[in-house]
């Protein structure tokens, strides 16, 4: 056992099975992650990138197979599960702000509610993080009265007011009209050079190239191909690798 | 270059959105009411030449020479037929009230265990919504009335609960406070005690507000009357001495009796409603987006604070306007009370005193008049309390 809490591996997958009913979602999927590492998780649709990195934080239960999260075994212990959670943010595709709560709100419910963190504390927090992802401006507005891009830059701002060891971006671009899909790219490139560890599902492969340390590629529910990004796009292995990034590049 | 100056344009009058936009409600309001006028004077014109009925209240002030079965002010048949119409009122309000307070609170309830996880707690609510939203009301009630209540044994053989409630087919008699001499006095102070209460109550939510941890403040507040309550209750010389009803012979001396109609009328439209308003609860949760609570899960969230802090704020949203007409229901339905002889609004003043009048016009036009009131008064309060809670969007 002593290889899988090896200090400066943050995620370890060791074949993770997913079941829905009785269609197999994910199949054996094995990965490892260093801390401060970015690794890119592409795939055809349906191939099971949400459904992995969903189960990292629990939101889906793995049924078969091991993930430890910061050395934390991932089980059924609901304390855990809370630990877990605490060190990991999640940014979706469509935003998921809550529509009811100003921006600021939305950034300081969790530190306050969960952190127990005092008002003018999560307050500050808040305003630096929305000036590092550059809308200062929107604090008191409310979700619905922003862009789609100003919105899911709030999203990564919420998560990482709980200061996150680990974020996981499931397609947060996909959502996104063009011009504004740079913006939302930009800040998580530079949350990148912080050296926060970053799991990101994405189809832009500009961004796989340039920011990935590495990218995994999925099909069927496995893992088929892990490599730098160098490896992936001069000579890919896998028959069905090429043919995905043929059809997407 | 040529110069703009677009916006001083002005179109002619009738191709002028603003001008149209007035006319045409101008138009609706003089169709209406004239519509309105035109049937009115029909009416009248018809009655007095064809039956020569002049249309007049001057008859409420007459003695109404009836009893009323419960009244919740004085009342006796030496009084005018106008006491008697109020007398109906509250007692219709009176059961309009607590329906909708208890409705509600079995509604969310239901509701929130329909959507349980668990199986059993699941299907039991459904089972339950089910079978009462599919029964008429009035069957409901007469069930309820003769099948439920007038079937609980003779007050000789009530069923005691505690030693202090009493079932039996005479209704419930539970016990009741009556007000001594420092009664008043001890008002002036449970009065104070509301003030402190909710000064304090002020307080902790300004507070929460800078701290954004809202303490419970209404639990502040309740403890606080009740703390000041009990104070008073203990300086005080016995404000108010609890009767407790006890069995003489065939009957319950003491405390007060609620009547069987009076029951049977109130479980049947709380249980009624209660169905439907779960199903509106239900479906509000349902409407706020699985994302919604993914994201609050996802942020470390407890499940309890999940559903608290944003789930149900947003169900709110889509909860209130059908909850407003499950309310409108419950009140217009209590008027079924004259199928049980509950003496309601409807009972007492379209049954009763219209037979000994004969005043169809003027009695109908009153109890109408009061449900739409009532009603208007429902829509009212809820609009206010909905558009308070009203999302910002673009
Ligand atoms: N809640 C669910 N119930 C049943 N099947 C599911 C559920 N969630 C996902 N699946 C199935 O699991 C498979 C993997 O889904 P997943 O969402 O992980 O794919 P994905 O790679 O993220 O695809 P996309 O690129 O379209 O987002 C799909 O075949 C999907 O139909
Ligand atoms: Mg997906």
């Amino acid at each position: 056992m002593s290889e899988n809490t090896a200090a400066d591996e943050i995620i370890i997958c060791q074949d993770v099975c997913k079941w829905f009913g009785d269609f197999q979602a994910l199949k054996n999927c094995s990965l490892r992650v260093q801390a401060q590492e970015v690794v890119v998780i592409i795939g055809p649709s349906g191939s099971g990138k949400s459904t992995f990195i969903r189960c990292i934080n629990r939101l889906e239960e793995h049924q078969a197979g091991d993930i430890i999260v910061d050395g934390i075994p991932l089980t059924r212990d609901v304390r855990n599960i809370e630990q877990i959670r605490s060190e990991t943010g999640m940014v979706f595709q469509q935003f998921n702000l809550f529509p009811h709560l100003t921006v600021l709100e939305n950034i300081t419910l969790a530190p306050i509610q969960v952190r127990k963190m005092k008002k003018d504390e999560a307050m500050e927090t808040a305003m630096g993080l929305l000036n590092r992802v550059g809308i200062p401006e929107q604090a008191d507005k409310y979700p619905g009265q922003l862009s789609g891009g100003q919105q899911q830059r709030v999203a990564i701002a919420r998560s990482l007011a709980m200061s996150p060891k680990i974020m996981l971006f499931d397609e947060p671009t996909s959502a996104l009209d063009p011009e504004m899909i740079k913006e939302v790219l930009d800040v998580m490139q530079e949350l990148a050079e912080t050296g926060m560890t970053m799991l990101v599902v994405t189809h832009e492969m500009g961004f796989a190239r340039e920011v990935a340390d590495r990218i995994v590629f999925m099909d069927g529910g496995e893992i088929m191909e892990v490599g730098t990004p160098e490896h992936f796009f001069t000579n890919a292995q896998h028959e069905r690798t090429k043919l995905f990034l043929s059809q997407i590049l | 270059m040529q110069e703009i100056h677009a916006s001083q344009v002005r179109p002619p009058f009738y191709r002028d959105e603003r001008v149209l936009g007035i006319f045409s409600q101008l138009l609706v309001v003089i169709i209406v009411v004239g519509l309105g006028l035109f049937f009115y004077n029909n009416m009248i014109t018809g009655l007095r030449e064809k039956h020569n009925i002049a249309i007049t209240f001057s008859f409420l002030t007459q003695t109404a020479g009836f009893d009323i079965g419960e009244s919740l002010i004085e009342y006796s048949r030496e009084r005018t037929y106008l006491r008697a119409f109020v007398v109906g009122l509250l007692n219709t309000f009176q059961v309009a009230v607590l329906g909708i307070i208890f409705a509600t609170a079995l509604g969310i309830f239901v509701g929130v265990m329909r959507l349980s996880t668990n199986f059993l707690v699941s299907k039991i609510a459904a089972v339950y919504i089910d079978i009462f939203r599919n029964i008429p009301l009035l069957v409901l009630l007469i069930f309820w009335a003769q099948g439920v209540f007038l079937k609980l044994p003779r007050v000789a053989d009530a069923i005691v609960l505690g030693d202090a409630v009493y079932l039996s087919n005479r209704g419930v008699a539970i016990p009741w406070g009556i007000p001594t001499e420092s009664w008043s006095t001890y008002l002036i102070i449970l009065g104070a005690g509301i003030v402190v209460g909710a000064g304090l109550a002020y307080f902790l939510r300004e507070q929460g507000k800078r701290t954004g941890r809202m303490p419970l403040v209404t639990l502040w507040f309740i403890v606080t009357v009740a703390a000041v309550g009990l104070i008073g209750w203990i300086v005080l010389p016995q404000p108010m001495t609890l009767d407790v009803p006890i069995l003489e012979g065939f009957n319950t001396q003491g405390g007060k009796i609620l009547s069987q109609q009076f029951m049977a009328l109130l479980s049947g439209l709380i249980i009624y409603t209660a169905a439907f308003i779960a199903e509106v609860v239900r479906a509000g949760i349902q409407s706020v987006s699985k994302g919604q609570r993914e994201a609050a899960t996802a942020l470390g969230l407890t499940a309890a604070q999940t559903l608290r802090l944003i789930i149900f704020p947003q169900a709110l949203r889509v909860i209130i306007p059908p909850l407003t007409s499950q309310y409108l229901n419950l009140t217009k339905n209590s008027s079924l009370a004259i199928a049980i002889g509950y003496p309601d609004l409807f009972a007492v003043a379209g049954n009763t005193i219209l037979n000994q009048t004969g005043r169809e016009i003027e009695m109908f036009t009153m109890i109408m008049g009061t449900y739409l009131s009532l009603s208007l008064l429902t829509s009212l309060l809820m609009n206010i309390y909905n558009r308070r809670i009203r999302l910002v969007e673009r």
